[in-house]
Parts: structure tokens; C-alpha cells; sequence
């Protein structure tokens, strides 16, 4: 066990965990922050997605022990930035979620889509996206709510 | 008669003098040559060991023609829809970086290195067929300054010495299952040795067959 010092959506957070343990385990058990979801443990499925330094990162394969000082993002604070709330407020308009499992995820790679990509394309959407599966098929409504906060933001 | 002979022997001894410079000077010309085809054979082998280590799958799969990274010793295509992006670094939300760190992680078995990337399309080394380069293609490529970020003979041993992400193939870590990634067929040193030979002959490049 070692302990570390997490900068958590702006906050200083101290876990005590073993050094191999995956971040999204140590968001969810330790920091009792759910709101991050596992899928797949490999990332495949993109459930799991954060933002490091605001980079989408695939929380379930990266042990804490390589996280430093990175700053940490998740679905809990991404609502902070003015980005992240208009993907939020568009997700909600076009009612996109189903089941709801993966949108975390899906919510946390549109917002590093629309950070990089202010106009994003049919084709951008679809590469950035690639990574985020959704058993309900709610590609449609993804794609809409994107297009949507991008609008938003102009 | 006697006048002609006097005036025949100084040119024949003028003739003598010359024929033997030439010989002379023929014979070093040729063990010159010979020395150098040493040296060239050595710099051709050379570079077979090194292209042995390019093509190798740690080297060899981020070298890629394809729009996508490749990974394992079959060279498949990168899960998750990974693809190479506009700088061979992925794309928003699904970047290189989103899952390779700078180091590996060894308890979820992702490889990791510094700046973790694809290598430019111009430093392709394998066909829209997935098949390798010949040798002579590849050694061309990685000679052409125009293809290769302006590196000549030197920056390219520094870049087999030193670059991070080139050290990584003799350090890949482990995989999901916790066995060791294979590295290339040369160990490290022997790498840098051959590409030293190779560099100090001149980069040769075998001809296309």
C-alpha cells in the first residue's frame, strides 16, 4: 500500500492503495465517486473515461501509481467547465441516454471532441467516438447532442 | 642507325620508368579498392542486422502503412478503433496518450513510453498488405533525409542509441497475462554496433531485387 495525493476535479484527495490499483478503482472504492463506470477493465469500451490534464484517459487501465500530479476530471466535475456543461445541457435536450451505463464515458470523450474540435464533423465525431461502445446504439442521438453543444458554443 | 638507337634508348627508359609508376600505382589503387569492399560488405551486413531489429513486431507495428497502430507478435490491428489521426497521435478522446502513459503499466498491461506515437506514413515499413518492406526499400526510406525528419548518418545512431521510444522495444513489458513482450532479435548493444557499422560505411543500401 502507498499513499497518494489525487487532484481530484480541482480538489486535493488522499487514498491509501496499492500502487498496481487501476484509478477508476480508486475513484469508485476508495473515493466512492461512481459516477466513473466499468465496462470492459481493458480499455475497450470507454465506460471509464477521465480526463487527465484533459486528455481522455481510460481510467480502468491506468494504476494510480502513474497519475502524479496530473489533474483528474471526472463525470462528477465536468459539469464545472463551460464545455462540459453544454455537452451536458445537449445530452439532456436530445435525450440521448438509454440504459445510461456508458454515458459517462460518452459525455467525457465529446468534451475532449469539442475542446480539440469546435466544429467537429460527421467524420471527426465518429473517429473521437470510435472508443465509446454503447450496447443501446445510441449513436444517433450522440452524434445529434454533440452537433448540438457545438452549436452552443459558437 | 646508331643515332636512332641513341635517341630510342632514353624514350624506352622514359617508357620503363612510366610503365612501372603504373603499376605501381594500379596495384595501390587496387588494394585500396580492395580495403574498401570490406568495409562496404561489412556496412550491407550490417544493415541486415538492423533491418532485422526494424521489422521486428515492437518496431514494425507502430511503423505501420495503415491508418491504425498494430499490436502483438501477429501484428494485428489495434483494438478499441484506435487510428492514427492527423499526427500519428490518435485522436480527440481516443488519443495515443489516453491509455499509454509514459511508463509501461505493468499491472494492467499497457506498454508505455514517453510522447507514445505512430511513426510518420514516410516512415512506413510495411505494404497496405501488412507485409514488410524488402530490406532495400526500407534501408532507402530510412536514408532519405526528405522522409526521415533530416537525419543523416550520425542522427540516425543517436536515434538508435537514445530515442525513447526506440529503447522501449528492449523494455516492453508485460502483457494482460503477465508474460514478457518479445523484444527484437538483437539485444540492444548489438543494435547500436551494427548500426554504428552500417553509419561508418556509408549507409549502404542493397540493390532492390
Amino acid at each position: 500500500m502507498a499513499t497518494y495525493q489525487l487532484n481530484v476535479n480541482g480538489q486535493t484527495k488522499k487514498v491509501d492503495a496499492d500502487p498496481s490499483t487501476p484509478l477508476l478503482w480508486v475513484l469508485r472504492e476508495e473515493l466512492k465517486m461512481t459516477g466513473t463506470k466499468y465496462g470492459c477493465g481493458i480499455s475497450a469500451c470507454g465506460a471509464c473515461t477521465v480526463h487527465l490534464n484533459g486528455v481522455a484517459t481510460r481510467s480502468c487501465i491506468v494504476p494510480v501509481s502513474l497519475i502524479g500530479n496530473q489533474k483528474i476530471t471526472t463525470i462528477e466535475g465536468v459539469g464545472a467547465d463551460p464545455v462540459g456543461r453544454a455537452v451536458q445541457n445537449a445530452w439532456v435536450e436530445k435525450d440521448v441516454v438509454q440504459c445510461g451505463y456508458c454515458q459517462s464515458g460518452q459525455i467525457m470523450s465529446a468534451v475532449a471532441l469539442l475542446k480539440a474540435t469546435t466544429k467537429p464533423t460527421d467524420t471527426n465525431i465518429e473517429e473521437s467516438m470510435g472508443g465509446n461502445l454503447c450496447r443501446c446504439a445510441t449513436y444517433v442521438r450522440i452524434r445529434e447532442a454533440i452537433k448540438r453543444a457545438a452549436e452552443q458554443l459558437t | 642507325m646508331l643515332a636512332n638507337r641513341r635517341l630510342l634508348s632514353p624514350l624506352f627508359g622514359l617508357m620503363f620508368i612510366v610503365g612501372m609508376a603504373c603499376l605501381v600505382l594500379s596495384t595501390r589503387a587496387g588494394s585500396k579498392r580492395d580495403s574498401a569492399n570490406p568495409k562496404l560488405a561489412d556496412g550491407l551486413a550490417a544493415w541486415e542486422q538492423v533491418y532485422s531489429v526494424l521489422v521486428s513486431p515492437r518496431c514494425i507495428n507502430c511503423h505501420t502503412a495503415t491508418n491504425y497502430p498494430q499490436q502483438g507478435d501477429d501484428r494485428h490491428r489495434h483494438f478499441a478503433n484506435v487510428i492514427r489521426g492527423r499526427e500519428g497521435r490518435g485522436v480527440p478522446a481516443l488519443s495515443c496518450i489516453g491509455c499509454h502513459q509514459e511508463v509501461n503499466a505493468e499491472s494492467t498491461g499497457v506498454p508505455g513510453g514517453p510522447d507514445w506515437h505512430l511513426a510518420p506514413l514516410s516512415m512506413r515499413w510495411q505494404d497496405t498488405n501488412n507485409r514488410p518492406l524488402s530490406s532495400a526499400a526500407v534501408c532507402r526510406s530510412v536514408t532519405d533525409r526528405a522522409k526521415n525528419e533530416n537525419m543523416d548518418g550520425r542522427a540516425l545512431l543517436t536515434h538508435h542509441q537514445e530515442a525513447a521510444l526506440v529503447l522501449w522495444a528492449w523494455n516492453p513489458g508485460r502483457r494482460l497475462d503477465g508474460s514478457m513482450r518479445t523484444p527484437p532479435p538483437l539485444a540492444h548493444e548489438q543494435f547500436v554496433t551494427a548500426t554504428r557499422t552500417w553509419v561508418e560505411a556509408g549507409t549502404p543500401c542493397p540493390r532492390a531485387k
